[in-house]
């Protein structure tokens, strides 16, 4: 399981954020090319980021590097940072699958034989792109995860963008959609208030009811509450626990029909509960055979 | 050999960063590297080894470099050189290419 629970950003042309990026925690870092960076610096920011991947140790934290837009500077940054070994690149304003079929094409021309290969995040940042979100999440098997960005989104479509983001529900719900029917990830918009921090735990819980893996993070100090929401509680542990239980003593019965605490348990349940044990090894809540 | 055709600038004078200066120099002339740093004392030959490694990994051999440091990593000199340099007209190998640490 790819844990994307938080997906930090770090301007691609800070060296002292670059160098520090390993230590933060974050699952996943985003070197950014993109908003980040000034056009006219946009070539000294490429130098840095493919150092960066090259010498920097990022620890366990995913590296992404954030490229720009296919009508500006997309492949001059594929052409430089592919072969520095980055795990993926995300792509921002994506509005058709066709963009990622072009992104696919000008990553494997790149990629030097034998290279692990690169994997490919959406950003979805407009009306078009919420619209066209299955197709795109459909588009490519380097295709890992859906990303929302809700600012440019808000933006085009004329909408305030508030803190309790009523404006923005429609477009989360599709793209959690969309990215489960492809069977890839689906990571939420930034909370962009970084010392609103009951406003994050807030809106992180929502995103996490409504099915998101993971947020967009903009600062490391919104990294803990985050991983925390996202995190299964303890009473998920120990229901999901149960339903293992159950499922195991209905087998050693040869019972058919199985039951926890007068509730049948079918297989969307399991799958529930097999994800949840998953996700708590994962973060270190439960460690095998000996498991609170 | 590559040649510099322009003075160009990198870098900034914030913490982990290093500003670099260069011009291109009479042919025949060499490198001149003049070198400011808040670590001058501990770290002012290895910074001198990266700057001329990097220079002369590019072929380029007639140049004039300022270099202000202010700490920052192995991997930030290369990169603020190599874009000074091919802002001055040299054509960079592949980033990808291994060199140190």
């Amino acid at each position: 399981m790819d844990l994307r629970r938080t997906m930090l950003f770090m301007p691609g042309n800070n060296p002292g954020m670059l160098q520090n990026g390993g230590v933060l925690g974050a699952d996943s870092v985003i070197l950014d090319l993109e908003d980040a960076v000034s056009p006219q610096e946009k070539d000294a920011a490429r130098f840095l980021v493919s150092q960066a991947l090259r010498f920097v140790d990022y620890r366990g934290s995913e590296r992404v590097v954030r490229i720009n837009s296919l009508d500006t500077f997309a492949a001059q940054d594929i052409e430089a940072i592919v072969p520095c070994q980055p795990d993926a690149l995300m792509v921002p304003k994506v509005q058709c699958a066709e963009e990622i079929h072009e992104v696919e094409q000008l990553i494997a021309k790149t990629e030097f034989p034998g290279q692990r290969p690169v994997k490919i995040i959406a950003l979805i940042e407009t009306p078009r792109g919420i619209a066209e979100c299955y197709p795109i999440a459909r588009a490519s098997k380097r295709l890992v995860a859906l990303a929302f960005g809700a600012e440019d989104y808000t933006a085009t479509l004329g909408a305030e963008r508030t803190k309790e983001g009523l404006e923005i529900v429609t477009a989360r719900s599709l793209l959690v959609n969309a990215a489960a029917a492809a069977a890839i990830q689906s990571i939420d918009t930034p909370f962009t208030d970084v010392n609103d921090f009951e406003g994050l735990a807030r809106d992180t819980a929502f995103a996490k009811q409504i099915g998101f893996k993971g947020k967009l993070t903009i600062n490391p100090r919104q990294i803990d509450v985050i991983h925390e929401r996202f995190n299964p509680r303890q009473d998920e542990i120990v229901w999901a626990q149960q339903v293992i239980a159950a499922i195991e003593q209905a087998k050693i019965q040869g019972s058919g029909v199985i039951a926890l605490n007068g509730k049948m348990i079918d297989a969307p349940i399991v799958s529930r509960a097999e994800r949840t044990i998953q996700l708590a090894r994962r973060v270190g809540l439960l460690t095998e055979g000996r498991e609170q | 050999m590559s040649q510099m055709l322009t003075a160009t600038q990198s870098g900034t004078l914030e913490s982990n960063d290093i500003m670099i200066t260069l011009a291109p120099n009479f042919k025949g002339s060499g490198i001149k590297l003049e070198l400011e740093s808040v670590v001058l004392a501990q770290y002012g030959e290895v910074l001198r080894q990266v700057i001329l490694d990097t220079v002369t990994s590019q072929g380029v051999t007639d140049v004039l470099i300022k270099a202000v440091d202010r700490g920052a990593l192995d991997c930030t000199v290369r990169a603020r050189v190599l874009v000074a340099l091919e802002r001055a007209g040299v054509k960079i190998r592949s980033l990808a290419e291994k060199t140190s640490n």
